[in-house]
């Protein structure tokens, strides 16, 4: 368990990855904004044009993100089967379909052209914000740059008594700690094998109660950790981040700056792209 | 008050039994003095108090009788202020048992520059004490490591670091070498004696090892919360019947040099701590031997 990756970071010496991580999360915020302002065919053509030039320049293998897009297909087959048979539009495509049923009932199949219009935008839309979001944050930043990132842009929440330094330090120690508790985990698992226990046979119940023996000797020693650890920050003098200084500071770069203002002008760009009647436009 | 850097008198500790549990007496009256720069190893078999007593040096638990004063500060009167408290704490460090268990960041940089952000350290300065740190442990070069990649000595060393990196005088080390390999505890006792011999640390080094404890300038034994003997290495290992009656062994070399003594051979006690100043002993003998039948 010694190559555990955090969530999906892929390092690489991409511009993304150099970045600010506070301006990486604004982005990705803005970003998600343009998603859901897109309406019709030339906006959703400059938002796929996008995604694409994000992930190129992110120098994250496109087979990678395209791999992580493979448990949505459910969720995408689903909204757009929704999409086409539920959007009531003008255009009827199917003006003679019926399916009988018994006792002379017939069911009309009704497909407008606005409802597969609204199939496609909703696949591009989900499409792009997972690529976006996964390509501008979890590729491209480790996980303890995103919990200081979110740590400082949530400072001003401390006027209203929100205890940010503490869910961020909750945050980084818990990140710590998976490796350690994955490898107890793997060790407790080996030690109740070895007198015999059984995890992979019989049904879910039989096997869910057969972890119990696992899960409790791993809880009794998180909290002895959990102990621990408490009396050697205490010695190294930890305060609850009073006065606390920081030996990686965060700068913002021109590239930062340039970058926010780019995706608010793409945002501006997708709203006049919008106007154009376009065969159609979502409402 | 006394100048000694730790001084304890009458030092005890209790316990508390919770739930209508008996109260357990760790510590039964402790009188020593530690010097600054001296290192000195406190021994004693489990559950002699040894370890309790390392956790009082720095206030993790807060002595129940008799006093106590540290590095200047009084500890026995419970009236530190948090001001102080964090002033004794960055002067006495400690590194426990479990490099696992305090190691708070998932970079070793990060981890290392946690004591120093604390105490609000400003940049430049800050990042020279975790280069320092790193490097007066050898470990500089996995600055940007994840400390679940390494090695639990080298992890035990990054610990350390984190502990130098907020200048202390003095380092507590409880029991920081026991659940490390050979390997390990090399490493880390290495780094312990260049820290005392060069830098003039203050060191306290709590251990059930006796070859660890050869290592040290002077030797205290503690049993059953009492301090039972205390000296130089040489002084104490040429005690031997009397740590044996309280289930400690003194090493094999110290060992051999007492039963040679028992089977007739006369042999001093001036260098048994360590294997060389053996060797030099039964040498010495034969020669005295060569001298007497020529």
């Amino acid at each position: 368990m010694k190559s555990i990756a955090f969530g999906q970071y892929y390092p690489t010496d991409s511009p993304i990855h150099k970045m600010d991580p506070r301006a990486k999360v604004i982005l990705t915020i803005l970003y998600i904004v343009c998603t859901f302002l897109c309406k019709n065919v030339l906006a959703f053509a400059a938002l796929l044009v996008s995604a694409i030039l994000i992930t190129l320049l992110s120098k994250v293998p496109l087979r990678m993100v395209l791999r992580s897009l493979r448990p949505l297909i459910v969720i995408l087959a689903f909204t757009s089967l929704i999409n086409v048979f539920m959007t009531k539009g003008e255009h009827l495509l199917t003006p003679n379909w019926q399916i009988p049923f018994w006792g002379g009932n017939v069911w009309h199949i009704q497909i407008y052209e606005e409802g597969l219009w609204n199939a496609l935008f909703m696949i591009l839309r989900i499409v792009v914000l997972l690529i976006g979001t996964s390509i501008l944050l979890s590729y491209t930043t480790t996980p303890i740059a995103l919990t200081d990132a979110l740590e400082r842009l949530m400072k001003p929440l401390k006027l209203i008594r929100v205890p940010v330094h503490d869910i961020a330090m909750m945050t980084t120690i818990a990140l710590r700690f998976i490796p350690t508790l994955m490898d107890e985990t793997r060790r407790i698992m080996n030690a109740q094998k070895a007198r015999g226990a059984d995890f992979t046979s019989g049904g879910l119940i039989r096997r869910a109660k057969s972890l119990l023996p696992v899960l409790i000797p791993l809880l009794v020693s998180a909290f002895n950790r959990a102990y621990e650890l408490a009396a050697a920050m205490e010695c190294r003098c930890y305060n609850g981040g009073k006065g606390k200084t920081k030996l990686k500071i965060l700068h913002l770069h021109f590239g930062d700056i340039a970058a926010v203002l780019l995706i608010i002008a793409f945002g501006v760009g997708i709203v006049f792209l919008n106007r154009f009647g376009f065969y159609y436009t979502m409402k | 008050m006394s100048n000694a850097f730790i001084h304890a008198e009458n030092l005890a500790f209790t316990y508390k039994g919770s739930g209508g549990a008996e109260d357990i007496p760790a510590l039964k009256g402790i009188t020593l003095d530690i010097q600054k720069g001296e290192f000195v190893a406190v021994l004693g078999h489990n559950g002699s108090g040894k370890s309790t007593f390392a956790k009082l040096l720095n206030l993790i638990l807060e002595p129940t009788g008799g006093t106590l004063s540290v590095a200047g500060f009084d500890l026995s009167k419970g009236d530190l202020t948090e001001e102080d408290l964090i002033a004794l704490r960055r002067r006495v460090g400690m590194v426990f048992q479990n490099p696992d268990n305090q190691l708070v960041a998932t970079i070793v940089e990060d981890d290392v520059a946690f004591g120093p952000e604390n105490l609000g350290v400003p940049m430049p300065e800050l990042r020279e004490r975790v280069e320092n740190a790193l490097s007066a442990v050898g470990m500089s070069e996995y600055a940007s490591s994840e400390p679940h990649h390494l090695s639990g000595g080298q992890k035990q060393r990054i610990a350390i670091a984190g502990i130098l990196a907020m200048k202390p005088e003095c380092v507590i080390f409880d029991e920081a070498t026991a659940m490390l390999d050979p390997v390990g505890r090399k490493e880390v006792l290495d780094t312990i004696r260049r820290l005392n011999r060069e830098d003039g640390m203050t060191v306290v080094h709590i251990t059930h090892y006796m070859n660890e404890a050869a290592l040290a300038d002077r030797i205290i034994v503690i049993n059953d919360g009492t301090v039972l003997m205390q000296g130089t290495p040489d002084e104490v290992f040429s005690k031997r019947n009397e740590l044996r009656a309280v289930g400690l062994e003194v090493p094999q070399c110290a060992e051999l040099i007492h039963r040679l003594r028992e089977s007739g051979i006369p042999l001093g006690n001036d260098n048994i701590s360590s294997v060389a100043g053996c060797a030099e002993l039964i040498l010495k003998s034969f020669a005295k031997g060569d001298a007497a039948n020529g």
